[in-house]
């Protein structure tokens, strides 16, 4: 599904990516671990298409098609979503009005058709029940004045709607309650699919209770310095991280 | 020392001054009108056109963009009345609409407005003599101090006089619509005059009608005299201004206790547009609020500058504005508020924000404060730059093309002010007009 070649990035002349490999198969949920700092952000950004970034190395493909030759939203229309570690507010833009031109323009990307409106509220419907958004949120300009765990609902709701390939989501388990803990988690269990695959970046073990990873990868110092399964969440939660600098930094 | 510079005539200066001569003895009014026409005009050629070197007009210099005075506008003809009618009741005239055609109001294509609602035509009532018409002209006026709005006082043709009495309660809009029959460009000069009594409740539309209907240099000035209690929404629609026209609007408003006053004003369009504001609260706990929105492109240009005076205790005025510029155009806004030792706890906002599309555009923006109370909490912002980058992001993160992100965050910036206004099908017709503007852009341009 996802697979990311020698990844070397630099952002002026400071270097934050250094050589990163990391391959998520279909159907697979690999949770991505690391400290403040390492980098982490950086990968979810330069996979998405930020502009801002200076790759002078490697590859990000997904089902073999380099995403770093693509714009943004070409990339997004092929079916990479990011829910962004601070979703961005965008006043003056009513929710709705954004949830359907997103959906519309990836649709149009991809040579369909337009949803009817009614197709359309029914998918927002059942988007926002299951995640326990109102309907007087999705009438509020986009973002503008949510609280931190409603935003980050907010960005589940698009992925549900969008039904990406591959979903890369920026520690959304900060800022949410215990409850919203469970209905995220709820909802993006919900996707898991044999043809579809999840990047889940969070410092919780706690998330990956309710998301259950098949991979934990563990990103020091720009790269990856220890994949296993499950277990190694649970091990980072008792010992820390500094053992991995020492690796990152051998 | 610098030596006074006494420059000579400009041109138009000459040839305004000879259509003052020529005019003055047909134009309307008693002796005391005539009289008020002359000290007008004598103020108006002893500044001169307004230029650089004059503050408020710093950035508008009309010295060196008004290269000619066209003709005065003839009165239109009977026949080109009731072509003109033809037209409107084929296209269906909001109700309530008072038509203006080249400055004169035609009370045959107008409608009859509700009980509690007097109309009548400027000219007539400055024949007549009215007193409150003619005091409301003279030179108490904060306005009557700008050159433009003295040129206006001496050559006003015609225009509309509503009464509004005293705890009127109108629900629909009562418009004020411009069109033309003119098939030359001209020049016209008209003032209206809105007069709300008491605790009356009224909203006041301007649009126009039909293509070419704002050609020429048009020198408009509306007046509203609001008095206690009374509460007044205002808009404006300034879209149809064609290229190489000239448009200078004053809007002066004065406003009694405890009013309310919402104001807002849509600039799309060719040519030159200066917009002045003069807002006095001379009642005491009134609330006022301002707002704008000027999309510019082209070499287009458009000035607001309002001029607002706190005269009494407890008032709140907010001021609003968005500019969004692309190709060469220029924007300028300057906003002055004034608050007098006796507007103890005013409370003023003033914001303008402006979004530059290319490196080419120009917006001018100036705020000022002169504050001469001690207890009171004004605060003004402006910002100035290109759309936010992360914005842009997220959209397309989420599929929006670049055209399309860029498409949607124009059209909130702009449509953000027009949401707040309280009657929704303005909302509707504004958003509809932002859009139409929207829509000319070539799209992808920048992909
Ligand atoms: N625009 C930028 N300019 C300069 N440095 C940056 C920029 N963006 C990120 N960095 C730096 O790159 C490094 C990696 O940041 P990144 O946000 O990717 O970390 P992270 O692993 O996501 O951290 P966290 O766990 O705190 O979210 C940090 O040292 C950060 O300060
Ligand atoms: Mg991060």
């Amino acid at each position: 599904m996802l697979e990311i070649r020698n990844l070397t990035v630099s952002i002026g002349d400071k270097t934050i990516l250094q050589g990163l490999n990391l391959t998520v198969r279909d159907g697979e949920v690999a949770a991505l671990m690391g400290p403040n700092g390492t980098g982490k952000s950086t990968l979810s950004y330069v996979c998405a298409g930020k502009s801002g970034y200076n790759v002078t190395s490697g590859e990000v493909l997904l089902d073999g098609v380099n995403l770093l030759e693509l714009d943004p939203d070409v990339r997004a229309a092929r079916g990479l979503f990011l829910a962004f570690q601070y979703p961005t507010e965008i006043p003056g833009v009513a929710t709705m009005t954004f949830l359907k031109a997103a959906l519309n323009a990836q649709r149009k990307q991809r040579g369909e058709e337009e949803l009817s409106t009614p197709a359309f509220m029914k998918k927002i419907k059942a988007a926002s029940d299951m995640l326990g958004i109102k309907s007087d949120m999705l009438k509020r300009s986009l973002n503008v004045g949510f609280s931190g765990g409603e935003k980050k609902r907010m960005d589940i709701l698009q992925m549900a709607l969008l039904e990406p390939k591959f979903g890369i989501l920026d520690e959304t388990d900060s800022g949410l309650d215990i409850d919203a803990l469970r209905i995220v988690a709820d909802g993006v269990n919900a996707l898991r699919a044999p043809d579809r695959a999840f990047l889940v970046i969070t410092h919780y073990q706690r998330l990956l209770e309710y998301i259950v990873p098949d991979t934990v990868h563990i990103m020091a110092q720009g790269r990856i310095v220890r994949s296993g399964g499950k277990e190694l969440a649970l091990e980072v939660e008792k010992s820390g991280y500094k053992n991995y600098e020492a690796t990152a930094a051998a | 020392m610098t030596a006074q510079i006494i420059p000579s005539k400009t041109s138009a200066e000459v040839a305004l001054a000879e259509a003052f001569g020529t005019a003055r003895a047909k134009l309307p009014g008693n002796a005391e009108v005539a009289q008020l026409r002359e000290a007008s005009f004598e103020s108006f050629s002893k500044a001169g056109l307004p230029h650089r070197r004059i503050e408020s007009w710093h950035y508008t210099d009309l010295r060196a963009l008004m290269r000619e005075a066209l003709p005065l506008a003839q009165p239109p003809g009977a026949e080109a009345i009731a072509a003109l009618g033809k037209e409107m009741r084929a296209a269906g005239l909001p109700a309530q609409s008072l038509v203006l055609v080249d400055g004169v109001f035609i009370p045959e294509l107008s409608a009859k407005l509700p009980e509690g609602v007097r109309v009548s035509s400027l000219a007539a009532a400055l024949a007549e003599g009215r007193r409150d018409v003619v005091t409301a002209l003279s030179a108490e006026w904060a306005g009557v101090k700008d050159p433009i709005v003295s040129l206006n006082a001496a050559l006003m043709q015609d225009g509309v006089v509503i009464d509004i009495a005293p705890g009127t309660k109108l629900d629909a809009p009562i418009r004020l619509v411009y069109a033309s029959v003119s098939a030359t460009p001209v020049a016209h000069f008209s003032r209206s005059l809105v007069l709300v009594g008491t605790g009356a409740s009224v909203q006041i539309s301007e649009t126009s009608f039909g293509s070419g209907g704002r050609k020429g240099q048009i020198n408009n000035a509306l007046v509203i005299v609001g008095g206690d209690e009374c509460d007044i929404a205002h808009t404006l629609s300034l879209t149809d201004t064609e290229p190489g026209s000239l448009r200078l609007e004053s809007f002066m408003v004065k406003l009694g206790a405890k009013a309310h006053f919402d104001s807002f004003a849509l600039i799309t369009g060719g040519g030159i547009v200066r917009r002045q504001i003069f807002l006095r609260f001379d009642g005491a706990d009134t609330k006022a609020n301002l707002r704008g929105v000027s999309l510019l492109r082209g070499r287009e240009h458009a000035d607001t500058t309002l001029f607002v005076e706190h005269c009494a205790p407890g008032c709140e005025g907010r001021e609003n504005f968005r500019y969004i510029l692309d190709d060469e155009a220029v924007g300028v806004f300057q906003g002055r508020i004034h608050v007098a030792p006796a507007a103890q706890k005013t409370d003023s906002k003033m914001l303008c924000k402006a979004l530059l599309l290319t490196d080419k555009v120009a917006m001018n923006s100036k705020p000022e404060l002169e504050i001469f109370a001690d207890d009171v909490v004004c605060g003004h912002g402006a910002t100035c730059g290109g759309l936010n980058e992360d914005q842009i992001f997220y959209l397309q993160t989420r599929g929006l093309t670049f055209a399309q992100a860029e498409a949607l965050l124009l059209d909130a910036f702009g449509g953000e002010l027009v949401d707040e206004l309280p009657d929704e099908s303005l909302v509707a017709a504004f958003r509809a007009e932002i859009a139409a503007w929207l829509a000319k852009r070539p799209q992808g341009a920048r992909l």
